[in-house]
């Protein structure tokens, strides 16, 4: 009789421990929701599902505006003394998180860099865009090139499923490799949706999205489930310049740094590099006086 | 299942409303030059496709998938159907175009047999090795990879359309996939209707920039291009002005074209609007300052 009594007291503690737990984690909720929000916000449903959190893969890369030079070896272009950046649709897939993060669909945003030390310079401009925390995965410079897109998604992936995202958004190309594969191969590794060159992003719900995506012949508008990946098209989004109290609080924030090994991966290459050389020259050209000489010549061309 | 060694190139036939996009072509060419070909078509309703592309030169078989989930060839979908053929077959080569399509369903499915793609290859060297532009076509990279399968991708104006007769290829059934994946849908589409031709197999585009001045003004464009019977094109800045829809830019990051004649109308010539344009045989630029870059990649100048 008294274990039976015993038990009984037992397993209501439980429950009570259990209740108050979750009611003072929903306090916790309704007053952040309510400090957010203000007393008017509507509490309908936001306050039970869990807060969605983002991360965005951005890249250092060689500025857009630079021409750059082919080294005479071969072996790749000139990077030294260059001036690097963003790539600029990475810029855009982090605008478009910290965006959907002011409208409090999300609630906290990663960015992501794999690449040398320098890589650091890009998640503090990332941080300083409204990136809350940073993670950044350190390779060696002469390693940096060599990281195919490949090993970059199987990175990512491990961070997704450590930081458990409920959206990856990255850029739909790096301007400096082109190979545009990235979040494809993300996508593929984690088996979720893939919506690519993405124009608009909406929530539907809190399990949905919509986003448009920018196809070859128009447009087209896909419903995904979260959790998904995002790639970013140029009309997506303006991203916004970071104001230098911004800059400056950036440098507060959480920067993580890792190693590819930290995450139990090797870096194995499959694509090797024979040699990088400059496109074939055009010859240059000649003016023309008028329109009429003009039509003369491509008619003497033969081209119309 | 039993696996055939079947030493052999698949390419991923694209086309829309019942028609084969051209890209498919020149997939074909380029992939000739690794093996004997295959051909998938998906969607729904696909058999007159199927057989458009039996007919194609070098093509030895058709495999036909078709199924409901297929119907606007998600990539979501479309990857997992070439998954299950490539699982069975082991092609050594898995090749489509470097359009929307191909560019979106390639690296899926390359992830799923830990295969690293190369995208928009413009020369094949033999079996493994490709060369590909980077840095906006400002550089040309030499390749060889060691991938156990190789997902590509060709640029369409880098390879001759394939003939569309003198094949024989053999129409047959894909392998059943399992399309439980539920995490995407197909809403709707919205696609840019037009009389010309097409822009990246037109023979020659008129390109308008942000000189053009508005949306009104581009009609000249339009006009110029009825008269050439060319396609028309522009560039980014008259895109985000507003002056024309987005399908239309050509660039880095939009289309990449290699007309006959170019003729850039108000358009100075950035970096990543010629990566788009200076393979075209004849480039014509149209512009008030003598000093804008485009007129390093042009022939005749007004």
């Amino acid at each position: 009789m008294i274990t039976e009594r015993r038990e009984r007291e037992k397993e209501e503690g439980i429950e009570r421990l259990k209740f108050n737990f979750v009611v003072s984690n929903l306090r916790c909720v309704i007053q952040e929701e309510w400090h957010q929000r203000g007393p008017v916000a509507d509490f309908g449903l936001t306050f039970v599902t869990k807060p969605m959190r983002a991360l965005v893969a951005v890249k250092r890369v060689i500025d857009y505006a630079i021409k750059v030079r082919v080294k005479p070896d071969k072996t790749g272009v000139v990077k030294e003394n260059v001036q690097h950046s963003m790539n600029p649709f990475d810029e855009i897939a982090l605008e478009e998180a910290v965006r959907l993060k002011e409208k409090q669909i999300i609630k906290e945003v990663v960015a992501v860099s794999l690449g040398p030390s320098k890589s650091q310079e890009t998640l503090r401009t990332a941080l300083a865009k409204g990136a809350d925390r940073a993670i950044h995965v350190e390779v060696e410079e002469v390693m940096a090139e060599k990281i195919e897109p490949l090993l970059i998604a199987k990175i990512l992936r491990r961070i997704a499923e450590a930081e458990k995202p409920d959206l990856i958004f990255l850029g739909k190309q790096a301007i400096d490799d082109d190979c545009g594969q990235t979040a494809q191969l993300l996508a593929g590794l984690l088996n979720w949706p893939q919506a690519m060159y993405a124009s608009a992003v909406e929530q539907e719900s809190d399990k949905t999205f919509i986003v448009t995506r920018e196809v070859d012949g128009g447009r087209e508008s896909v419903r995904i489930k979260i959790p998904a990946i995002i790639s970013a098209d140029l009309r997506l989004n303006e991203p916004r310049y970071a104001t230098l109290p911004n800059i400056m609080k950036a440098k507060n924030k959480l920067l993580e740094k890792r190693k590819p090994a930290d995450y139990g991966i090797e870096i194995v290459q499959q694509i090797q590099i024979l040699e990088v050389t400059e496109p074939p020259k055009r010859k240059s050209g000649g003016f023309v006086e008028d329109v009429p000489s003009l039509v003369v010549k491509l008619k003497e061309m033969g081209v119309v | 299942h039993i696996a055939f060694r079947f030493t052999g190139t698949l390419v991923l036939a694209e086309h829309t409303g019942g028609k084969l996009n051209p890209i498919t072509l020149n997939a074909v060419s380029a992939a000739s030059k690794l093996g004997e070909i295959s051909v998938l078509v998906a969607g729904t309703n696909v058999t007159k496709i199927a057989e458009q592309v039996a007919k194609v030169e070098q093509v030895k078989r058709v495999f036909i998938a078709d199924h409901e989930k297929l119907k606007h060839q998600l990539p979501e979908h479309v990857a997992k159907t070439v998954e299950t053929l490539q699982k069975q077959y082991k092609f050594d080569h898995v090749v489509a175009g470097a359009s929307t399509f191909g560019r979106d369903v390639l690296p899926r499915v390359a992830a799923q047999f830990d295969a690293s793609p190369i995208t928009d290859i413009i020369a094949i060297h033999s079996n493994d090795t490709f060369s590909r532009p980077i840095y906006a076509g400002n550089a040309i990279c030499k390749v060889k990879s060691n991938a156990p399968v190789k997902f590509l991708t060709f640029r369409g104006t880098a390879f001759q359309p394939a003939k569309e007769s003198g094949g024989s290829g053999k129409i047959e059934k894909a392998p059943e996939t399992d399309f439980s994946f539920d995490g995407v849908e197909f809403l709707s589409q919205e696609l840019l209707k037009s009389e010309r031709p097409d822009l990246q197999s037109a023979k020659v585009v008129v390109s308008g920039g942000r000189a053009i001045g508005s949306a009104d003004n581009f009609k000249m464009i339009y006009e110029l291009a009825d008269k050439l019977k060319a396609a028309v094109g522009a560039s980014r800045a008259a895109v985000d002005a507003g002056y024309v829809s987005n399908e239309l830019q050509i660039g880095q990051t939009g289309k990449v074209v290699a007309p006959e004649l170019y003729i850039a109308i108000g358009i100075s010539g950035a970096i990543q609007h010629t990566a788009g344009m200076k393979d075209s045989k004849v480039i014509v630029a149209i512009n008030k300052d003598p000093d804008a870059p485009i007129f390093e990649v042009i022939i005749v100048i007004i």
